[in-house]
């Protein structure tokens, strides 16, 4: 945004913000695929909320209907070897998936973004430590690292989290090191400065709201890896214990069944986790569009 | 005496390795100390008494401070010592030296199979901006980042196995039917073609077509993108406009001038897509039951078998880290702002 003309003057303020709307429709009708990924957002939000209560069926309760149908009008995605409803289990699992990737997210963009912005602002010592470290997570293709420290905290839910919000830390702190940087002797971080702010304020009540732009785009593009990364590593036996409904658990107990012909247990899941990294993925391109138009692709 | 540039940045990389695999070993040392509950315990077995563990904590060294279990750990690694899988019985290094060849036949395999995809692709859909090469190339890319790795292969599997039948079924790297070839490079494709023998050439490629296509579908996503937007920047820069001007032909004007400075970007991103393809290595390896590395571990976990998963974190990172090297080099070599001379 073109923030040059831009003062604290409550009319002027206004007019910036009309133009962020403008810009937003702009970029809506120039791209109609980041409105659809928008709608496609809200409906997976509204999923993970009220999908549970919504089901056709019990998604863990066994017999709901003979074991191994193919998709039909009784159960829509079929039932798998227990006779458990697959469409079922699918609109279940979106909470659970959606919840880990967002806690895992959440964790890595607070740390990060406070890792890096003390890294970007006061550079020297804490800069050199905080690099060194990032980088020793980046030294390990990201997601074996995170296998193994799984398997070295425990196989549970949490550690999942935290595993995938380590992997994530090395981009987010390199962000808000790089954006903050660059902001550090901006004029209105000298005036804050001038006028008696502590450090801290003025690096978290002044420069740290305008880097959120950028750190935006960056959690929706993260989300959709975050969602593939956990649907990984519960695929592999990690995290996740059946009969607990999730995306990778469930394309997991379906890939015994592939080469019998029984699509149905692989393809839902699959195209469900799909679906939801696709819609972050264009939500990710969409805001991007949006705060630097000069990247767009 | 002095040594050429190049020869000084490439020492100077090396060097640089130093640091990042020191790191790499204390992050798996403290992996492997950070195991649930008392190590000592979980060692010593379900019925030793207080008195065993102890014993045992002794035997392992860990009464003692955290820097000497530290420098232990270490010349235990420098003598190849990763301690012993449980599953097998056999040491974790013999069974991932074992193993190691087959997961790097069908990587390198399929790092192959995307460059010579997505570099075309890349450089055919900057040169035709808006065209059906520009959609397929957007298309292969994002739908190459939305795509499970997991679920590509067994979609695959799906239609080439179970429909059509084209492929082999997913047990292995070689039929039953079929002796593999003597070890030579430890590839069985190599191998055989180097004994001559066709037939099994024939029938370890088609065992590795399907694992290999499901990895490159993956990476050819991010090397398209690199190799696309780079190349869109040098046919705008002022050198190429130049070159037009000066009447060159246009063969030369995009191999010599725009793809030759586009290729240190791609390069760059490499590195990147190395840490993707070595983590979707392991889900391919599950999937198709390929006997490497990744399959290995998973097996490992399944049963809690935590040397052999530390030997295997620590391995896939030594690797990583030595691929980076290579790129890295080859960066120097090839980068024509630098000469050997100057």
């Amino acid at each position: 945004m073109s923030n040059t003309t831009a003062s604290s003057a409550m009319p002027q303020q206004r007019d910036t913000r009309d133009g962020y709307w403008r810009h937003l429709r702009h970029i809506m009708s120039d791209n109609p695929l980041t409105g659809v990924s928008f709608g496609l957002f809200f409906s997976l939000i509204a999923i993970a909320v009220f999908g549970p209560y919504l089901v056709p069926f019990d998604p863990v309760a066994t017999g709901a209907g003979p074991a191994l149908q193919p998709p039909g009008a009784d159960h829509w995605f079929g039932t798998d070897h227990l006779g458990r409803d697959v469409f079922s289990r699918v609109i279940a699992a979106t909470r659970l998936d959606l919840l880990i990737s967002v806690s895992a997210v959440a964790l890595s963009f607070v740390f990060g973004s406070i890792i890096g912005c003390f890294a970007g602002y006061f550079g020297g010592w804490t800069d050199r430590i905080s690099g060194r470290l990032m980088d020793t997570i980046m030294a390990f293709p990201l997601f074996v690292l995170a296998m193994g420290i799984v398997a070295a905290a425990g196989n549970s839910i949490e550690n999942i989290v935290y595993a995938t919000a380590i992997i994530n830390l090395p981009f987010y702190a390199r962000m808000a090191r790089a954006e903050v940087s660059i902001r550090r002797n901006a004029g209105y971080v000298q005036a804050a400065r001038l006028s008696g702010n502590s450090e801290l304020r003025v690096l978290f009540g002044h420069i740290f709201p305008n880097i959120l732009p950028p750190m935006m785009v960056q959690i929706s593009l993260n989300m959709g890896w975050a969602i593939l990364n956990a649907a990984g590593l519960s695929f592999i036996g990690l995290g996740v214990q059946p009969p607990t409904p999730e995306w990778g658990i469930l394309v997991a107990e379906g890939a015994n069944f592939i080469i019998s012909g029984e699509w149905w247990l692989v393809i839902f899941p699959g195209l469900a986790l799909m679906l939801a990294v696709f819609t972050f993925n264009l939500i990710g391109d969409g805001l991007r569009d949006l705060v630097d138009p000069q990247r767009r692709t | 005496m002095s040594l050429g540039v190049k020869s000084k940045r490439v020492l100077t990389r090396l060097l640089q390795a130093i640091p990042t695999v020191f790191g790499i070993l204390v992050v798996c040392f403290l992996l492997t100390r950070a195991l649930p509950g008392d190590p000592a315990a979980y060692f010593a077995g379900d019925m030793a008494d207080a008195e065993s563990i102890e014993q045992v904590r002794q035997n392992l060294g860990l009464d003692k401070p955290m820097p000497v279990q530290f420098i232990t750990y270490v010349g235990d690694l420098l003598q190849g010592d990763l301690g012993t899988a449980i599953s097998t019985g056999q040491t974790v290094t013999q069974e991932l030296a074992k193993r190691l060849p087959a997961s790097l036949e069908l990587t390198l395999g399929a790092l192959i199979v995307a460059l010579v995809i997505a570099v075309p692709l890349g450089v055919l859909a900057a040169t035709r901006p808006n065209s059906w090469v520009d959609h397929l190339c957007r298309f292969l890319v994002t739908a190459g980042v939305s795509l499970p790795t997991f679920f590509t292969g067994l979609a695959l599997l799906y239609v080439f196995y179970y429909l059509l039948g084209w492929a082999p079924p997913p047990m292995g790297r070689l039929d039953m039917m079929y002796l593999p070839p003597e070890p030579i490079t430890g590839f069985y494709t190599i191998d055989s073609v180097l004994v001559g023998n066709w037939e099994v050439f024939r029938a370890s490629l088609a065992q590795m077509a399907l694992p290999m296509i499901t990895l490159a579908l993956f990476t050819l996503a991010p090397i398209a993108r690199m190799t696309r937007a780079a190349m869109l920047q040098t046919l705008a820069s002022d050198y190429v406009r130049t070159a037009r001007a000066a009447g060159l032909n246009q063969r030369r004007i995009l191999i010599t001038y725009a793809f030759r400075n586009a290729l240190l970007p791609i390069i760059t991103t490499l590195g990147m897509v190395f840490s993707f393809v070595l983590g979707a290595n392991v889900l391919v390896e599950k999937v198709f039951a390929w006997p490497g590395i990744g399959s290995f571990a998973v097996e490992a976990l399944v049963v809690s078998d935590y040397a052999a998963v530390q030997g295997f974190v620590l391995s896939m990172a030594l690797l990583f880290v030595a691929l980076n090297l290579l790129i890295d080099i080859t960066y120097t070599l090839i980068d024509p702002r630098v000469g050997e001379d100057s």
